[in-house]
Protein backbone atom coordinates (compact mmCIF):
# COMPACT_ATOMS: atom_id res chain seq x y z
CA UNK A 1 0.00 0.00 0.00
CA UNK A 2 2.76 2.40 0.98
CA UNK A 3 4.38 1.76 -2.39
CA UNK A 4 1.73 3.65 -4.33
CA UNK A 5 1.86 6.71 -2.04
CA UNK A 6 3.34 9.72 -3.79
CA UNK A 7 4.02 11.58 -0.57
CA UNK A 8 4.66 10.16 2.90
CA UNK A 9 2.09 11.20 5.47
CA UNK A 10 1.88 10.92 9.23
CA UNK A 11 -1.89 10.42 9.07
CA UNK A 12 -2.92 6.86 9.90
CA UNK A 13 -5.27 4.47 8.17
CA UNK A 14 -4.26 4.77 4.53
CA UNK A 15 -3.98 1.03 3.86
CA UNK A 16 -7.14 0.21 5.74
CA UNK A 17 -9.35 2.91 4.22
CA UNK A 18 -8.07 2.45 0.68
CA UNK A 19 -8.43 -1.32 0.99
CA UNK A 20 -12.03 -1.05 2.23
CA UNK A 21 -12.88 1.47 -0.48
CA UNK A 22 -11.51 -0.75 -3.24
CA UNK A 23 -13.27 -3.83 -1.87
CA UNK A 24 -16.64 -2.09 -1.55
CA UNK A 25 -16.30 -0.39 -4.94
CA UNK A 26 -15.31 -3.67 -6.55
CA UNK A 27 -18.18 -5.66 -5.07
CA UNK A 28 -20.99 -3.14 -5.43
CA UNK A 29 -20.06 -1.35 -8.67
CA UNK A 30 -17.30 -2.93 -10.73
CA UNK A 31 -18.22 -6.60 -10.48
CA UNK A 32 -21.88 -6.16 -11.53
CA UNK A 33 -20.92 -3.75 -14.34
CA UNK A 34 -18.23 -6.18 -15.50
CA UNK A 35 -20.81 -8.98 -15.67
CA UNK A 36 -22.82 -6.87 -18.12
CA UNK A 37 -19.92 -6.65 -20.54
CA UNK A 38 -18.90 -10.27 -19.94
CA UNK A 39 -22.45 -11.31 -20.79
CA UNK A 40 -22.32 -9.68 -24.24
CA UNK A 41 -19.37 -11.86 -25.20
CA UNK A 42 -21.72 -14.86 -25.04
CA UNK A 43 -23.64 -13.29 -27.95
CA UNK A 44 -22.28 -13.74 -31.45
CA UNK A 45 -21.67 -10.58 -33.47
CA UNK A 46 -24.55 -11.19 -35.96
CA UNK A 47 -26.93 -11.89 -33.05
CA UNK A 48 -25.81 -8.75 -31.25
CA UNK A 49 -26.16 -6.64 -34.40
CA UNK A 50 -29.58 -8.06 -35.18
CA UNK A 51 -30.84 -7.16 -31.69
CA UNK A 52 -29.46 -3.65 -31.58
CA UNK A 53 -30.43 -2.73 -35.15
CA UNK A 54 -33.99 -4.04 -35.02
CA UNK A 55 -36.47 -1.46 -36.39
CA UNK A 56 -38.28 -1.07 -33.06
CA UNK A 57 -34.99 -0.60 -31.20
CA UNK A 58 -33.70 1.92 -33.74
CA UNK A 59 -36.96 3.89 -33.42
CA UNK A 60 -36.41 3.97 -29.66
CA UNK A 61 -32.83 5.30 -30.11
CA UNK A 62 -34.15 8.04 -32.36
CA UNK A 63 -36.72 9.08 -29.78
CA UNK A 64 -34.34 8.78 -26.82
CA UNK A 65 -31.37 10.58 -28.38
CA UNK A 66 -33.51 13.09 -30.31
CA UNK A 67 -35.72 13.84 -27.31
CA UNK A 68 -32.69 14.21 -25.02
CA UNK A 69 -31.06 16.60 -27.49
CA UNK A 70 -34.18 18.77 -27.79
CA UNK A 71 -34.70 18.77 -24.02
CA UNK A 72 -31.04 19.67 -23.42
CA UNK A 73 -31.30 22.55 -25.91
CA UNK A 74 -34.45 23.85 -24.21
CA UNK A 75 -32.64 23.58 -20.88
CA UNK A 76 -29.54 25.31 -22.24
CA UNK A 77 -31.59 28.31 -23.36
CA UNK A 78 -33.98 28.62 -20.43
CA UNK A 79 -31.50 27.33 -17.84
CA UNK A 80 -29.13 30.08 -18.92
CA UNK A 81 -31.83 32.71 -18.49
CA UNK A 82 -32.81 31.28 -15.07
CA UNK A 83 -29.17 31.28 -13.93
CA UNK A 84 -28.68 34.83 -15.18
CA UNK A 85 -31.80 36.13 -13.46
CA UNK A 86 -30.96 34.35 -10.19
CA UNK A 87 -27.44 35.79 -10.06
CA UNK A 88 -27.96 39.29 -11.44
CA UNK A 89 -31.42 40.39 -10.36
CA UNK A 90 -33.13 40.75 -7.00
CA UNK A 91 -36.86 40.17 -6.80
CA UNK A 92 -39.30 38.81 -4.21
CA UNK A 93 -39.29 35.02 -4.05
CA UNK A 94 -35.83 34.69 -5.56
CA UNK A 95 -34.50 32.50 -2.75
CA UNK A 96 -37.47 30.14 -2.90
CA UNK A 97 -37.08 29.82 -6.66
CA UNK A 98 -33.35 29.25 -6.28
CA UNK A 99 -34.04 26.38 -3.87
CA UNK A 100 -36.80 24.94 -6.08
CA UNK A 101 -34.46 24.57 -9.06
CA UNK A 102 -33.12 21.39 -7.43
CA UNK A 103 -36.60 19.86 -7.17
CA UNK A 104 -36.03 17.43 -10.09
CA UNK A 105 -33.01 16.04 -8.18
CA UNK A 106 -35.02 15.52 -5.02
CA UNK A 107 -38.42 14.44 -6.35
CA UNK A 108 -38.67 10.69 -7.04
CA UNK A 109 -38.98 10.12 -10.79
CA UNK A 110 -42.25 8.19 -10.47
CA UNK A 111 -43.81 11.17 -8.68
CA UNK A 112 -42.52 13.57 -11.35
CA UNK A 113 -43.95 11.24 -13.99
CA UNK A 114 -47.50 11.12 -12.67
CA UNK A 115 -47.46 14.83 -11.75
CA UNK A 116 -46.36 15.90 -15.24
CA UNK A 117 -48.93 13.58 -16.79
CA UNK A 118 -51.69 15.04 -14.62
CA UNK A 119 -50.72 18.61 -15.51
CA UNK A 120 -50.14 18.14 -19.24
CA UNK A 121 -52.99 15.67 -19.92
CA UNK A 122 -55.96 16.85 -22.00
CA UNK A 123 -57.96 17.70 -18.89
CA UNK A 124 -54.92 18.91 -16.92
CA UNK A 125 -54.16 22.46 -15.80
CA UNK A 126 -51.76 23.18 -18.67
CA UNK A 127 -52.78 20.44 -21.11
CA UNK A 128 -56.26 21.98 -21.33
CA UNK A 129 -54.78 25.17 -22.80
CA UNK A 130 -52.42 23.31 -25.11
CA UNK A 131 -55.40 21.26 -26.34
CA UNK A 132 -57.23 24.42 -27.47
CA UNK A 133 -54.32 25.30 -29.77
CA UNK A 134 -54.19 21.73 -31.01
CA UNK A 135 -51.08 20.54 -29.14
CA UNK A 136 -51.18 17.05 -27.69
CA UNK A 137 -48.66 17.04 -24.85
CA UNK A 138 -49.18 13.59 -23.31
CA UNK A 139 -48.87 10.20 -25.01
CA UNK A 140 -46.80 11.83 -27.72
CA UNK A 141 -43.08 12.46 -28.37
CA UNK A 142 -43.68 15.98 -26.98
CA UNK A 143 -44.54 14.37 -23.62
CA UNK A 144 -41.19 12.58 -23.66
CA UNK A 145 -39.44 15.90 -24.26
CA UNK A 146 -41.39 17.57 -21.43
CA UNK A 147 -40.34 14.88 -18.95
CA UNK A 148 -36.74 15.00 -20.17
CA UNK A 149 -36.70 18.79 -19.84
CA UNK A 150 -38.00 18.51 -16.28
CA UNK A 151 -35.35 16.07 -15.08
CA UNK A 152 -32.50 17.88 -16.84
CA UNK A 153 -33.51 21.34 -15.64
CA UNK A 154 -31.14 21.74 -12.66
CA UNK A 155 -27.96 20.80 -14.56
CA UNK A 156 -27.59 23.85 -16.80
CA UNK A 157 -28.69 26.26 -14.05
CA UNK A 158 -26.29 24.80 -11.49
CA UNK A 159 -23.27 24.71 -13.82
CA UNK A 160 -23.80 28.17 -15.35
CA UNK A 161 -24.72 29.93 -12.07
CA UNK A 162 -21.20 29.86 -10.50
CA UNK A 163 -19.67 30.89 -13.84
CA UNK A 164 -21.89 33.99 -13.99
CA UNK A 165 -21.01 34.77 -10.36
CA UNK A 166 -17.32 34.58 -11.32
CA UNK A 167 -17.71 36.98 -14.25
CA UNK A 168 -15.41 39.88 -13.95
CA UNK A 169 -17.46 43.08 -13.66
CA UNK A 170 -14.48 45.15 -14.76
CA UNK A 171 -14.25 43.42 -18.12
CA UNK A 172 -17.89 44.21 -18.76
CA UNK A 173 -17.40 47.79 -17.69
CA UNK A 174 -14.30 48.09 -19.86
CA UNK A 175 -16.26 46.82 -22.84
CA UNK A 176 -19.07 49.26 -22.09
CA UNK A 177 -16.72 52.18 -21.61
CA UNK A 178 -15.08 51.38 -24.95
CA UNK A 179 -18.46 51.96 -26.50
CA UNK A 180 -19.79 48.41 -26.80
CA UNK A 181 -23.56 48.17 -26.59
CA UNK A 182 -25.28 45.89 -24.10
CA UNK A 183 -25.83 43.19 -26.74
CA UNK A 184 -22.27 43.45 -28.07
CA UNK A 185 -20.88 43.13 -24.54
CA UNK A 186 -23.01 40.05 -24.01
CA UNK A 187 -22.11 38.42 -27.31
CA UNK A 188 -18.40 39.23 -27.39
CA UNK A 189 -17.44 39.32 -23.70
CA UNK A 190 -19.93 37.49 -21.51
CA UNK A 191 -21.05 34.59 -23.68
CA UNK A 192 -17.55 33.35 -24.67
CA UNK A 193 -16.47 33.08 -21.04
CA UNK A 194 -19.65 31.21 -20.10
CA UNK A 195 -19.52 28.75 -23.01
CA UNK A 196 -17.53 25.98 -21.27
CA UNK A 197 -19.99 25.82 -18.38
CA UNK A 198 -22.95 26.07 -20.74
CA UNK A 199 -21.66 23.11 -22.77
CA UNK A 200 -21.00 21.15 -19.58
CA UNK A 201 -24.54 21.79 -18.37
CA UNK A 202 -25.92 20.81 -21.77
CA UNK A 203 -23.96 17.55 -21.79
CA UNK A 204 -25.02 16.71 -18.21
CA UNK A 205 -28.69 17.36 -19.01
CA UNK A 206 -28.40 15.29 -22.20
CA UNK A 207 -26.75 12.39 -20.37
CA UNK A 208 -29.38 12.42 -17.64
CA UNK A 209 -32.26 12.43 -20.14
CA UNK A 210 -30.69 9.56 -22.09
CA UNK A 211 -31.01 7.12 -19.21
CA UNK A 212 -34.21 8.49 -17.69
CA UNK A 213 -37.04 6.04 -17.17
CA UNK A 214 -39.43 6.81 -14.30
CA UNK A 215 -40.66 10.25 -15.25
CA UNK A 216 -41.06 9.37 -18.94
CA UNK A 217 -43.03 6.12 -18.93
CA UNK A 218 -46.17 7.70 -17.50
CA UNK A 219 -46.39 10.66 -19.85
CA UNK A 220 -45.19 8.93 -23.04
CA UNK A 221 -47.86 6.26 -23.46
CA UNK A 222 -45.17 3.75 -24.53
CA UNK A 223 -46.37 3.03 -28.06
CA UNK A 224 -43.81 0.86 -29.92
CA UNK A 225 -41.90 2.74 -32.65
CA UNK A 226 -43.65 5.96 -31.64
CA UNK A 227 -43.23 6.90 -27.98
CA UNK A 228 -41.20 3.99 -26.64
CA UNK A 229 -37.84 4.93 -25.07
CA UNK A 230 -34.82 2.61 -25.05
CA UNK A 231 -34.83 2.12 -21.25
CA UNK A 232 -38.37 0.76 -21.46
CA UNK A 233 -37.35 -1.60 -24.26
CA UNK A 234 -34.66 -3.07 -21.98
CA UNK A 235 -37.33 -3.75 -19.35
CA UNK A 236 -39.68 -5.26 -21.95
CA UNK A 237 -36.92 -7.67 -23.06
CA UNK A 238 -36.24 -8.61 -19.43
CA UNK A 239 -39.90 -9.31 -18.81
CA UNK A 240 -39.84 -11.69 -21.78
CA UNK A 241 -36.77 -13.35 -20.16
CA UNK A 242 -34.70 -12.26 -23.17
CA UNK A 243 -31.63 -11.51 -21.05
CA UNK A 244 -29.27 -11.44 -24.05
CA UNK A 245 -31.42 -8.94 -25.91
CA UNK A 246 -31.70 -6.71 -22.85
CA UNK A 247 -27.93 -6.91 -22.33
CA UNK A 248 -27.14 -6.05 -25.95
CA UNK A 249 -29.29 -2.88 -25.88
CA UNK A 250 -27.96 -1.97 -22.43
CA UNK A 251 -24.38 -2.18 -23.70
CA UNK A 252 -25.19 0.23 -26.55
CA UNK A 253 -26.71 2.72 -24.11
CA UNK A 254 -23.94 2.29 -21.55
CA UNK A 255 -21.26 2.89 -24.19
CA UNK A 256 -23.03 6.10 -25.18
CA UNK A 257 -23.16 7.17 -21.50
CA UNK A 258 -19.46 6.47 -20.99
CA UNK A 259 -18.52 8.53 -24.03
CA UNK A 260 -20.62 11.36 -22.63
CA UNK A 261 -18.92 11.00 -19.24
CA UNK A 262 -15.56 11.34 -20.97
CA UNK A 263 -16.79 14.40 -22.86
CA UNK A 264 -18.16 15.96 -19.67
CA UNK A 265 -14.86 15.41 -17.84
CA UNK A 266 -13.02 17.09 -20.71
CA UNK A 267 -15.47 20.00 -20.68
CA UNK A 268 -15.11 20.42 -16.93
CA UNK A 269 -11.33 20.42 -17.30
CA UNK A 270 -11.72 23.08 -20.01
CA UNK A 271 -13.86 25.32 -17.79
CA UNK A 272 -11.47 24.96 -14.85
CA UNK A 273 -8.54 25.92 -17.11
CA UNK A 274 -10.57 28.92 -18.29
CA UNK A 275 -11.34 29.94 -14.75
CA UNK A 276 -7.71 29.66 -13.65
CA UNK A 277 -6.54 31.63 -16.68
CA UNK A 278 -9.03 34.35 -15.77
CA UNK A 279 -8.01 34.51 -12.12
CA UNK A 280 -4.33 34.79 -13.10
CA UNK A 281 -5.04 37.38 -15.76
CA UNK B 1 -33.04 53.72 -19.34
CA UNK B 2 -32.79 53.22 -15.65
CA UNK B 3 -29.51 53.26 -13.81
CA UNK B 4 -29.52 50.89 -10.90
CA UNK B 5 -27.28 49.18 -8.48
CA UNK B 6 -26.68 45.50 -8.95
CA UNK B 7 -25.17 43.47 -6.18
CA UNK B 8 -22.44 41.33 -7.62
CA UNK B 9 -22.43 38.65 -4.95
CA UNK B 10 -20.34 35.54 -5.30
CA UNK B 11 -21.35 32.11 -4.07
CA UNK B 12 -19.44 32.54 -0.84
CA UNK B 13 -21.36 35.71 -0.19
CA UNK B 14 -18.22 37.75 -0.59
CA UNK B 15 -19.02 41.16 -2.02
CA UNK B 16 -16.94 41.99 -5.03
CA UNK B 17 -18.24 45.52 -4.84
CA UNK B 18 -21.36 47.36 -5.70
CA UNK B 19 -21.39 47.86 -9.40
CA UNK B 20 -23.34 50.64 -10.95
CA UNK B 21 -24.55 49.29 -14.18
CA UNK B 22 -26.89 50.68 -16.74
CA UNK B 23 -29.44 48.13 -17.75
CA UNK B 24 -32.52 48.42 -19.87
CA UNK B 25 -35.51 47.96 -17.69
CA UNK B 26 -37.38 45.99 -20.34
CA UNK B 27 -34.66 43.40 -20.86
CA UNK B 28 -34.49 42.85 -17.13
CA UNK B 29 -38.23 42.39 -16.87
CA UNK B 30 -38.42 40.19 -19.92
CA UNK B 31 -35.71 37.85 -18.65
CA UNK B 32 -37.16 37.63 -15.14
CA UNK B 33 -40.64 36.90 -16.44
CA UNK B 34 -39.30 34.28 -18.88
CA UNK B 35 -37.32 32.55 -16.13
CA UNK B 36 -40.18 32.57 -13.64
CA UNK B 37 -42.70 31.35 -16.23
CA UNK B 38 -40.42 28.51 -17.29
CA UNK B 39 -39.96 27.38 -13.68
CA UNK B 40 -43.68 27.73 -12.96
CA UNK B 41 -44.66 25.55 -15.93
CA UNK B 42 -42.07 22.86 -15.29
CA UNK B 43 -41.60 22.82 -11.50
CA UNK B 44 -44.21 24.62 -9.46
CA UNK B 45 -47.37 23.55 -11.27
CA UNK B 46 -46.48 19.81 -11.31
CA UNK B 47 -45.52 19.99 -7.62
CA UNK B 48 -48.83 21.64 -6.69
CA UNK B 49 -50.68 19.11 -8.84
CA UNK B 50 -49.40 16.26 -6.65
CA UNK B 51 -51.06 17.73 -3.56
CA UNK B 52 -54.16 18.94 -5.42
CA UNK B 53 -54.81 15.46 -6.85
CA UNK B 54 -54.10 13.79 -3.50
CA UNK B 55 -56.67 15.95 -1.74
CA UNK B 56 -59.14 16.09 -4.67
CA UNK B 57 -61.66 13.88 -2.80
CA UNK B 58 -61.11 15.57 0.53
CA UNK B 59 -58.89 15.05 3.55
CA UNK B 60 -60.80 11.96 4.71
CA UNK B 61 -60.29 10.10 1.42
CA UNK B 62 -56.64 11.11 1.56
CA UNK B 63 -56.15 9.72 5.04
CA UNK B 64 -58.00 6.50 4.23
CA UNK B 65 -55.37 5.72 1.58
CA UNK B 66 -52.87 5.10 4.36
CA UNK B 67 -55.06 2.50 6.05
CA UNK B 68 -54.46 0.15 3.13
CA UNK B 69 -52.16 -2.68 4.27
CA UNK B 70 -50.35 -2.61 0.89
CA UNK B 71 -49.60 1.09 1.23
CA UNK B 72 -48.34 0.57 4.76
CA UNK B 73 -46.10 -2.32 3.78
CA UNK B 74 -44.72 -0.22 0.89
CA UNK B 75 -43.86 2.55 3.34
CA UNK B 76 -42.25 0.05 5.71
CA UNK B 77 -40.17 -1.51 2.95
CA UNK B 78 -39.02 1.89 1.70
CA UNK B 79 -37.86 2.86 5.19
CA UNK B 80 -36.15 -0.51 5.65
CA UNK B 81 -34.24 -0.17 2.36
CA UNK B 82 -33.13 3.36 3.23
CA UNK B 83 -32.08 2.29 6.74
CA UNK B 84 -29.71 -0.28 5.20
CA UNK B 85 -28.51 1.57 2.08
CA UNK B 86 -27.88 5.02 3.57
CA UNK B 87 -25.62 3.92 6.50
CA UNK B 88 -23.72 1.57 4.17
CA UNK B 89 -22.93 4.41 1.80
CA UNK B 90 -22.32 6.81 4.69
CA UNK B 91 -19.57 4.57 6.09
CA UNK B 92 -18.16 4.02 2.61
CA UNK B 93 -18.28 7.75 1.91
CA UNK B 94 -16.29 8.57 5.06
CA UNK B 95 -13.76 5.79 4.56
CA UNK B 96 -13.33 6.51 0.84
CA UNK B 97 -13.07 10.26 1.31
CA UNK B 98 -10.40 9.78 4.00
CA UNK B 99 -8.25 7.64 1.70
CA UNK B 100 -8.75 9.88 -1.35
CA UNK B 101 -8.67 13.34 0.19
CA UNK B 102 -6.03 12.94 2.89
CA UNK B 103 -3.41 11.01 0.91
CA UNK B 104 -1.67 11.55 -2.40
CA UNK B 105 -1.33 8.29 -4.28
CA UNK B 106 -1.11 6.92 -7.80
CA UNK B 107 -4.42 6.30 -9.53
CA UNK B 108 -6.34 8.68 -7.29
CA UNK B 109 -8.16 10.47 -10.10
CA UNK B 110 -9.14 7.14 -11.68
CA UNK B 111 -10.59 6.08 -8.33
CA UNK B 112 -12.66 9.28 -8.15
CA UNK B 113 -14.01 8.63 -11.66
CA UNK B 114 -14.92 5.05 -10.70
CA UNK B 115 -16.81 6.24 -7.62
CA UNK B 116 -18.83 8.55 -9.90
CA UNK B 117 -19.63 5.70 -12.28
CA UNK B 118 -23.11 4.87 -10.92
CA UNK B 119 -24.20 8.42 -11.83
CA UNK B 120 -23.42 7.66 -15.47
CA UNK B 121 -25.32 4.37 -15.50
CA UNK B 122 -29.02 4.69 -16.21
CA UNK B 123 -31.39 3.39 -13.50
CA UNK B 124 -32.75 0.54 -15.62
CA UNK B 125 -29.24 -0.71 -16.40
CA UNK B 126 -28.36 -0.43 -12.68
CA UNK B 127 -31.14 -2.91 -11.99
CA UNK B 128 -30.28 -5.09 -14.98
CA UNK B 129 -26.71 -5.75 -13.83
CA UNK B 130 -28.00 -7.29 -10.61
CA UNK B 131 -30.47 -9.44 -12.54
CA UNK B 132 -27.58 -10.67 -14.69
CA UNK B 133 -25.61 -11.43 -11.53
CA UNK B 134 -28.25 -12.99 -9.28
CA UNK B 135 -31.27 -13.68 -11.53
CA UNK B 136 -32.42 -17.19 -12.38
CA UNK B 137 -30.58 -17.11 -15.71
CA UNK B 138 -27.82 -15.04 -14.16
CA UNK B 139 -24.25 -15.80 -13.25
CA UNK B 140 -24.89 -16.94 -9.66
CA UNK B 141 -28.56 -17.80 -10.30
CA UNK B 142 -28.32 -21.61 -10.42
CA UNK B 143 -26.17 -21.73 -7.26
CA UNK B 144 -28.56 -19.42 -5.40
CA UNK B 145 -31.57 -21.44 -6.52
CA UNK B 146 -29.90 -24.66 -5.33
CA UNK B 147 -29.38 -23.13 -1.90
CA UNK B 148 -32.84 -21.59 -1.86
CA UNK B 149 -31.59 -18.01 -1.57
CA UNK B 150 -33.72 -15.37 -3.24
CA UNK B 151 -32.11 -12.05 -4.15
CA UNK B 152 -33.89 -10.95 -7.31
CA UNK B 153 -37.64 -10.34 -6.90
CA UNK B 154 -36.95 -10.10 -3.17
CA UNK B 155 -35.81 -7.53 -0.63
CA UNK B 156 -32.02 -8.16 -0.92
CA UNK B 157 -32.11 -7.28 -4.63
CA UNK B 158 -33.96 -4.03 -3.90
CA UNK B 159 -31.37 -3.14 -1.25
CA UNK B 160 -28.46 -3.93 -3.59
CA UNK B 161 -29.86 -1.89 -6.48
CA UNK B 162 -30.52 1.03 -4.09
CA UNK B 163 -26.98 0.83 -2.69
CA UNK B 164 -25.66 0.96 -6.27
CA UNK B 165 -27.63 4.04 -7.36
CA UNK B 166 -26.92 5.95 -4.12
CA UNK B 167 -23.27 4.84 -3.98
CA UNK B 168 -21.54 8.16 -4.88
CA UNK B 169 -23.69 10.68 -2.96
CA UNK B 170 -21.86 10.96 0.39
CA UNK B 171 -18.36 10.49 -1.04
CA UNK B 172 -19.06 13.13 -3.74
CA UNK B 173 -19.90 15.74 -1.10
CA UNK B 174 -16.96 14.93 1.17
CA UNK B 175 -14.03 14.47 -1.22
CA UNK B 176 -13.75 18.04 -2.63
CA UNK B 177 -14.29 19.61 0.81
CA UNK B 178 -11.75 17.38 2.57
CA UNK B 179 -9.23 17.95 -0.22
CA UNK B 180 -9.64 21.68 0.21
CA UNK B 181 -9.22 21.45 4.00
CA UNK B 182 -5.90 19.64 3.65
CA UNK B 183 -4.18 17.69 6.41
CA UNK B 184 -2.71 20.40 8.64
CA UNK B 185 -5.38 20.20 11.35
CA UNK B 186 -5.04 16.43 11.59
CA UNK B 187 -1.24 16.62 11.63
CA UNK B 188 -1.38 19.13 14.47
CA UNK B 189 -3.72 16.90 16.49
CA UNK B 190 -1.55 13.84 15.91
CA UNK B 191 1.64 15.64 16.89
CA UNK B 192 -0.06 16.75 20.10
CA UNK B 193 -0.55 13.10 20.93
CA UNK B 194 -4.12 12.38 19.79
CA UNK B 195 -4.80 8.89 18.49
CA UNK B 196 -5.94 8.35 14.91
CA UNK B 197 -9.52 7.74 15.94
CA UNK B 198 -9.58 10.79 18.26
CA UNK B 199 -8.20 12.93 15.45
CA UNK B 200 -10.92 11.77 13.11
CA UNK B 201 -13.71 12.23 15.64
CA UNK B 202 -12.61 15.53 17.19
CA UNK B 203 -10.92 17.26 14.25
CA UNK B 204 -12.04 15.86 10.91
CA UNK B 205 -15.69 15.15 11.69
CA UNK B 206 -16.55 18.66 13.00
CA UNK B 207 -14.91 20.13 9.89
CA UNK B 208 -17.05 18.13 7.49
CA UNK B 209 -20.29 17.79 9.44
CA UNK B 210 -22.45 19.99 7.20
CA UNK B 211 -21.27 18.41 3.98
CA UNK B 212 -21.93 15.06 5.61
CA UNK B 213 -25.49 16.04 6.56
CA UNK B 214 -26.06 17.25 3.01
CA UNK B 215 -24.66 14.08 1.44
CA UNK B 216 -26.75 11.85 3.71
CA UNK B 217 -29.96 13.77 3.03
CA UNK B 218 -29.45 13.55 -0.75
CA UNK B 219 -28.54 9.89 -0.47
CA UNK B 220 -31.67 9.23 1.56
CA UNK B 221 -33.93 11.09 -0.89
CA UNK B 222 -32.62 9.01 -3.78
CA UNK B 223 -32.76 5.78 -1.76
CA UNK B 224 -36.42 6.29 -0.88
CA UNK B 225 -37.38 7.57 -4.31
CA UNK B 226 -35.49 5.26 -6.67
CA UNK B 227 -37.80 3.83 -9.28
CA UNK B 228 -36.11 2.46 -12.42
CA UNK B 229 -33.46 0.26 -10.81
CA UNK B 230 -35.77 -1.03 -8.11
CA UNK B 231 -38.51 -1.65 -10.65
CA UNK B 232 -36.25 -4.09 -12.55
CA UNK B 233 -35.26 -6.18 -9.52
CA UNK B 234 -38.43 -6.06 -7.43
CA UNK B 235 -40.88 -8.24 -9.31
CA UNK B 236 -43.70 -5.96 -8.09
CA UNK B 237 -45.17 -8.32 -5.54
CA UNK B 238 -47.84 -6.39 -3.68
CA UNK B 239 -47.29 -6.15 0.05
CA UNK B 240 -43.91 -7.88 -0.25
CA UNK B 241 -41.51 -6.24 -2.70
CA UNK B 242 -43.24 -2.96 -3.47
CA UNK B 243 -41.51 0.20 -2.38
CA UNK B 244 -43.42 3.49 -2.28
CA UNK B 245 -42.52 4.62 -5.82
CA UNK B 246 -43.49 1.20 -7.20
CA UNK B 247 -46.73 1.28 -5.25
CA UNK B 248 -47.45 4.71 -6.78
CA UNK B 249 -47.07 3.16 -10.24
CA UNK B 250 -49.39 0.25 -9.47
CA UNK B 251 -52.11 2.46 -8.01
CA UNK B 252 -51.81 4.87 -10.93
CA UNK B 253 -52.10 2.10 -13.51
CA UNK B 254 -55.23 0.87 -11.70
CA UNK B 255 -56.71 4.37 -12.14
CA UNK B 256 -56.75 4.76 -8.37
CA UNK B 257 -55.51 8.32 -8.71
CA UNK B 258 -56.30 9.64 -5.23
CA UNK B 259 -54.37 6.79 -3.60
CA UNK B 260 -51.49 7.09 -6.10
CA UNK B 261 -51.11 10.79 -5.49
CA UNK B 262 -51.58 10.34 -1.72
CA UNK B 263 -48.53 8.05 -1.56
CA UNK B 264 -46.77 10.37 -4.01
CA UNK B 265 -47.51 13.34 -1.74
CA UNK B 266 -45.46 11.72 1.05
CA UNK B 267 -42.52 11.39 -1.34
CA UNK B 268 -43.02 14.98 -2.54
CA UNK B 269 -43.03 16.17 1.08
CA UNK B 270 -39.77 14.29 1.62
CA UNK B 271 -38.33 16.04 -1.45
CA UNK B 272 -39.37 19.44 -0.07
CA UNK B 273 -37.78 18.66 3.31
CA UNK B 274 -34.61 17.61 1.47
CA UNK B 275 -34.53 20.92 -0.41
CA UNK B 276 -35.17 22.81 2.84
CA UNK B 277 -32.29 21.10 4.63
CA UNK B 278 -30.09 21.66 1.59
CA UNK B 279 -30.84 25.40 1.63
CA UNK B 280 -30.20 25.72 5.37
CA UNK B 281 -26.92 23.77 5.13
CA UNK B 282 -25.85 25.92 2.18
CA UNK B 283 -26.49 29.08 4.18
CA UNK B 284 -24.63 27.81 7.26
CA UNK B 285 -21.67 26.85 5.06
CA UNK B 286 -21.65 30.26 3.35
CA UNK B 287 -21.67 32.02 6.73
CA UNK B 288 -18.79 29.85 7.96
CA UNK B 289 -16.77 30.62 4.83
CA UNK B 290 -17.46 34.33 5.27
CA UNK B 291 -16.26 34.18 8.87
CA UNK B 292 -13.13 32.32 7.81
CA UNK B 293 -12.30 34.85 5.12
CA UNK B 294 -13.08 37.66 7.60
CA UNK B 295 -10.47 36.43 10.10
Amino acid sequence: MRAILRKESILPGFGLTLGCTMAYLGLVVLLPLGILFARTTTLSWPEFWKTVSDARVVASYRLTFGGSAVAAIVNAVFGFIVAWVLVRYRFPGRRVIDALVDLPFALPTAVSGIALTAVYARNGWIGKWLETVGIKATFSPLGVVIAMTFIGLPFVVRTVQPAIEDLNAETEEAAASLGAGRWDTFRRVILPSLLPSLFTGFALAFARALGEYGSIVFISGNMPKHTEITSLLIITKLEQYDYSGATAIAVVMLTASFFLLLLINTLQWWSSVRRQARSIG
Amino acid sequence: MIVERVHANTASGKMTGLVRRAEWAWSRWLLTITAVTFLLLFLVVPLLAVFAEAFSKGVWAYLMCFREPDALSAIKLTVLVAVIAVPANLVFGLVGAWAIAKFDFRGRSILITLIDLPFAVSPVISGLIYVLLFGLQGWLGPWLAAHDIKIIFAVPGIVLATVFVTFPYVARELIPLMQEQGTEDEEAALSLGASGWQTFRRVTLPNIKWALVYGVILCNARAMGEFGAVSVVSGHIRGLTNTMPLHVEILYNEYNFVAAFAVASLLAALALITLGVKTVVGRVEARRLRQLSGD
